[in-house]
């Protein structure tokens, strides 16, 4: 199959400027001056972690590190060379104690229920930090697996803001490198390291680099499914791909409120999050 | 003031503004009119919606304003245009309860001009017609600084406003925008500041005419916005130019003997055959073809 090279380079001094201005005046304009980041040791709380210590000051961004028993012992390492690059506060807060209490409780769950558990057992943690810390939550959410849904409802999703989430993770370790992310953060496997083994590319049964491109036809480009498939791709994958982001929408959205009355929250009740600032 | 000499000195204003808070954007209009008088500049140059900020959605009744001297945030405004000419953006409530982004041009304590924005962006990140009345005129007019035309935006980005304003006498375009920065890429620019500056380039060259854009900074929720204002010259040459995403007064000194200079080398508008043009309009409206007129009976 010769797939097209749509080109995913981004400009990573102009995407820094704006991202890192972003955390700054928004967190800033919702009456803070600091954030709070899970820090997995992956790529892109790495990225996410940098941004902010630029945009805050080290001091006052607090990286959070939840490992669970079977977490990938480099998974902390490499949160920890993150730490000590960037200078950040740093607290690590084991879910092993909690997730185990829960699995005992449900002991046929299986893994992705094990998985998504832990996501959202990490999501407690962290805003139960971004109260005692008095910091916005920094989401590390990549526009890929957004569109995938390749995320944890009110778990790894849940944020305050979200600086990482229209970039493609191809165009995610472009600027990580740019920012002076380790190398050996830049080199491994994406996982969620939900489970030892895993991997993002395993378990999605495609690369990021194939299906980055894709999407910036699919959806930067507007492409039509067919004319994805006449540049290159494989037609099972632009079908795969397409029902996936279609099934994942509810992922992106607030749930519904069913409407009753004649202004209703959602629909026509209006505002941004930046009102009167 | 040399406008004897048919210099002046213009300040674009690149600010950020506060979404909603119509005192707070108003207190940093008259700061940088006395900051811009200050350094000996004309007039004062704010982007879109200065005075409101852009995304207002259901707060667009909210700040809406009835410019004239008993409005509290325009008595203000007018006060500071006796020291220096003032272009300020504001949501205008007319008295049917109809909401404009509209442009007013403030010169010695009087109204001298306002501006309803004729395009309004209702596609991709933008939900104007949702909210706002479409103006429905295009008229260039006098200033202690020749004559002049307003454009808000969207405006622009169709070529018939710019191209309308040229043939009613404006010898210089004030361009106003609040433009949501998108299509991050391997340029150091992103492609809607490439596009604006592109096109407000191309507008100066083919019309032979100052062309000043004020275009605004900061963010709303994640929306940026680019900055980047530009002033290009008769020749199309590049006078002036604010920092990209950063708050700036940008002074520029437009020598208005130029525009002669230009059209006596290069005759567009002595050539440009208007009558021309307008039969042609004329034969494809009546004739339903193209374009002509499409869209007049969505909004006329």
């Amino acid at each position: 199959m010769t797939e097209p090279a749509p080109d995913l380079t981004i400009n990573t001094d102009l995407a820094r400027q704006i991202l890192v201005e972003f955390l700054r005046t928004e967190i800033q304009r919702a009456g803070f001056s600091h954030g709070v980041i899970g820090l997995s040791g992956g790529v892109d709380s790495a990225l996410a972690c940098y941004l902010a210590a630029e945009a805050l000051g080290p001091e006052n961004v607090l990286a959070v590190r939840m490992p669970y028993k079977t977490s990938a012992p480099e998974s902390y390492e490499h949160a920890e060379l993150v730490v000590r690059a960037t200078g950040v506060q740093e607290k690590t807060l084991p879910v092993t104690p909690m997730a185990d209490a829960l699995f005992e409780l449900v002991p046929d769950a299986g893994s992705i229920r094990r998985g998504n558990v832990l996501a959202r057992l990490r999501m407690i943690l962290l805003y139960d930090q971004s109260a005692e810390f008095q910091g916005l939550v920094v989401g590390t959410g990549n526009k890929t697996e957004i569109l995938l849904g390749y995320t944890t409802l009110y778990g790894d999703s849940a944020c305050a803001l979200n600086p990482l989430g229209d970039l493609y993770k191809t165009q995610i370790r472009q600027l990580a490198r740019a920012v002076g992310v380790p190398e050996v953060i830049l080199a491994k496997p994406p996982s969620a390291d939900l489970w030892a083994g895993q991997t993002d590319e395993g378990e999605l049964g495609f690369t990021y680099e194939q299906v980055d491109r894709l999407l910036l036809l699919l959806v930067d480009g507007r492409y039509s499914p067919q004319a994805c498939v006449e540049a290159g791709f494989s037609a099972k994958l632009v079908e795969q791909v397409i029902e996936r982001i279609r099934r994942n929408q509810y992922k992106r959205l607030p749930p519904p409120i069913a409407k009753l009355s004649n202004r209703t929250i959602g629909y026509d009740f209006l505002y941004l999050r930046d009102w009167g600032t | 003031m040399r406008e004897s000499a048919g210099r002046f000195t213009l300040a674009i204003a690149q600010i950020s503004t506060r979404l909603g808070d119509v005192q707070g954007n108003l207190e940093k209009h008259l700061a940088l009119a006395r900051q811009a008088r200050a350094s000996g500049a004309d007039l004062i140059q704010f982007p879109e919606l200065s005075l409101t900020g852009y995304a207002l959605q259901d707060l667009t009744p909210t700040v809406a304003l009835r410019p004239n001297t008993k409005d509290p945030v325009f008595r203000h405004l007018l006060q500071a245009s006796r020291g220096i000419d003032l272009i300020a953006g504001f949501v205008e409530a007319d008295a049917r309860s109809r909401f404009f982004i509209a442009a007013a041009y403030l010169s010695r304590g009087e109204l001298v001009h306002i501006h309803r924005k004729v395009y309004l962006p209702t596609y991709g990140l933008f939900d104007e017609g949702r909210f706002f009345a479409w103006g429905d005129s295009v008229r260039a007019f006098d200033t202690r600084f020749g004559r002049v035309g307003m454009l808000i935006c969207e405006d622009f980005w169709h070529a018939s406003p710019p191209y309308l304003l040229w043939l009613d006498g404006a010898d210089l375009l004030y361009f106003a925008s609040a433009s949501p920065g998108r299509g991050l890429s391997a340029d150091p620019r992103l492609a809607s500041a490439s596009w604006v500056e592109h096109i407000n380039q191309a507008y100066a060259s083919l019309f032979t005419v100052f062309v000043a854009h004020a275009n605004r900074v900061g963010f709303e929720d994640g929306l940026n916005f680019w900055g980047g204002s530009t002033v290009f010259d008769p020749d199309g040459r590049r006078v002036a130019q604010s920092p990209y995403h950063q708050e700036a007064v940008t002074l520029a000194e437009l020598d208005l003997a130029q525009l002669s200079r230009t059209r006596t080398r290069l005759p567009l508008l002595r050539d440009e055959r208007t009558a021309l043009t307008l039969r042609e309009l004329l034969r494809m409206q009546a004739s339903g073809a193209g374009q002509a007129g499409g869209k007049e009976g969505g909004h006329d």
